[in-house]
């Protein structure tokens, strides 16, 4: 702290302490700043910068706005996001309530938990692998499918298109939506279903008018993380369709880090930077619903 | 609960069940199909012996446990004298610890090369580099894991009777705080281990030998022996979530923003 303040007698020594104890934490900031914050802001800057003289610009937004190979990536990876954030968040609830409410016997409760936690980390190239065993033209179930007489593949369905990979991305964003929706469901209290069954209310009026509103902020929280989630995927829907059939906002990403595409260096940091910036909305939209659900859980 | 409510949950939980087995059944059958007609582990005794294998899977390992440790001797310091001395940096660091949450790994190696690709910050070839990115990924695990750890133990306390005993700040930290937080910073470094043994994006565009590249090379060129690596990495992110509720990491916590 300045000379000043050491002057001043009464305050002088908790402010001087404060600012040495700060130093403990430097190593940290240090860390983040080099690793972190530095090559994040890299991808900040250089999106408003012109590539070859350094000067501000917004030409690498405006490129980013009329480039139609780019505005489809993105587009693409919205709407892989919000079908498998909802197919996710849909299945899991039930999943979760299923085993949390549904009457099941309780070691069910923890199996879904454990289950959840192996299969929300299964991700990348070996998830992607196991649906090519399963769903390709030669897997397993199609091959079962076959048998009976019902070939998948010839009524439209192909494994390295859009629904195939979303049906690839359910494997880790409902297992997501259990282990994020939990708390939620465990917060629902007996007392209220004795209540409005007392109160004569049928079972739908419980959860139309009890149970659906107070796990409404949960519901929509985990239903943007799980956008979040699918939004920034890329090793699987790489290694599913070798980076060529579907054109996501990560892939462009890829391929241009690669060198394959965009010769344009300043609308590959356009690209980052948007991502970043879908995924910053994603997270203050969470944040914010997830206080608001925490009302009822104490 | 009613019955037609009960019939529902299983038909749900079974719907799930299947789901998550299907796949790693289809696996498993075709990775002992490497010989004709005979069911064999020959598929798994070609990845064993594979050179690229046994290069690539112990160097995962490797950064990995690098990983780990590089994330202990950062985080738990860190969240320890935040807890005890500077309780105003906390939402600034709990802010820079959720920072990887809202950094996808693709667009985060990308910040990553482009920065330190050109002189004078010439270390992309660097293996710390790899994991450096690693430390940050698990950041939003590791660190979390060890703050919800000390938080159940009296920091201010322990470190008081630690001092007047005599003691210095590196035996507090690892003779007094480490040990009582071993089991979170065990759960955390087994969840870390996990992301980081599946970890394909950082690896492959900062051109590291890693486990979870080799297995998209192997699908691009061979047909059994991806189904057999993909069973081990399965088994190994498996062992590891085992591991940490054995040890009574109670909490879950499920990959956001990672490996995907």
């Amino acid at each position: 702290m300045s000379q000043s303040q050491k002057r001043d007698a009464p305050k002088a020594r908790p402010v001087s302490q404060m600012s040495w104890a700060w130093l403990g934490v430097m190593p940290f900031f240090i860390f983040a700043f080099m690793f972190l914050l530095y090559p994040s802001s890299t991808i900040v800057v250089r999106t408003f910068q012109d590539a070859e003289t350094g000067s501000f610009t917004l030409k690498n937004i405006i490129n980013l706005m009329r480039d139609p190979y780019v505005l489809g990536a993105y587009s693409l990876s919205i709407k892989i996001s919000i079908v498998t954030a909802l197919g996710g968040a849909i299945f899991g609830f039930l999943l979760a309530y299923a085993a949390i409410r549904g009457g099941l016997p309780r070691f069910m409760r923890s199996s879904l938990m454990t289950f959840s936690g192996v299969a929300s980390n299964f991700a990348g190239v070996p998830l992607a692998f196991a649906f090519i065993a399963l769903l390709s033209p030669t897997g397993m179930l199609t091959n079962w499918l076959k048998a009976v007489g019902f070939n998948i593949y010839d009524y439209g369905f192909t494994l390295f298109k859009f629904w195939g990979l979303s049906l690839v991305y359910m494997y880790f964003q409902f297992p997501l939506m259990v282990l994020i929706i939990t708390p939620a469901i465990d917060g629902l209290r007996r007392e209220w279903v004795e209540a409005s069954e007392n109160l004569g209310a049928t079972t739908f009026q419980y959860w139309r008018y009890v149970a659906f509103p107070i796990l409404l902020p949960s519901l929509l929280g985990c239903t943007i993380l799980l956008f979040g989630n699918a939004f920034g995927a890329f090793a699987t829907a790489q290694a599913l369709t070798g980076g060529s059939a579907m054109n996501l906002a990560t892939i462009v990403i890829g391929a241009q880090l690669r060198g394959d595409v965009l010769g344009d260096l300043g609308l590959g940091y356009a690209v980052a930077f948007g991502m970043v910036i879908v995924m910053t909305v994603v997270m203050i939209g969470y944040s914010v619903l997830q206080r608001r659900a925490e009302r009822w859980l104490k | 609960m009613k019955r037609g409510g009960v019939i529902w949950s299983w038909f749900w939980m079974i719907l799930g069940i299947l789901y998550f087995f299907l796949p790693l059944l289809a696996t498993f059958i075709f990775s002992l199909k490497a010989v004709k007609d005979v069911y064999s582990f020959k598929a798994y005794v070609n990845v064993f012996n594979d050179p690229a294998f046994q290069l690539r899977f112990p160097a995962s390992i490797l950064w990995s446990v690098l990983t780990i440790i590089a994330a202990i001797l950062i985080f738990v310091p860190t969240a320890y004298w935040v807890r005890l001395k500077v309780p105003k940096a906390r939402p600034v660091v709990e802010l820079i610890t959720l920072l990887p949450f809202v950094v996808p790994a693709i667009v985060y190696v990308f910040g990553l090369v482009r920065t330190y690709s050109q002189p004078p910050l010439l270390i992309v070839n660097s293996p710390a580099l790899l994991v450096a990115g690693y430390t940050i990924l698990s950041m939003p695990y590791m660190y979390r894991a060890i703050d919800t750890g000390l938080r159940a133990i009296d920091v201010q306390t322990l470190t008081e009777a630690a001092q007047s005993l005599g003691a210095g700040w590196g035996t507090i930290l690892f003779r007094v705080i480490f040990p009582n937080v071993r089991v979170s910073i065990l759960s955390g470094a087994f969840l870390s281990f996990a992301i980081v043994m599946g970890e394909y994006t950082l690896a492959q565009y900062l051109a590291k030998p890693a486990f979870a590249p080799y297995i998209a090379l192997l699908i691009q060129n061979k047909a059994y022996e991806p189904a057999a690596a993909t069973i081990i990495s399965f088994t190994l992110i498996w062992a590891c979530m085992g591991i940490i509720q054995v040890i009574g990491g109670q909490e879950q916590s499920g990959q956001i923003a990672g490996g995907h």
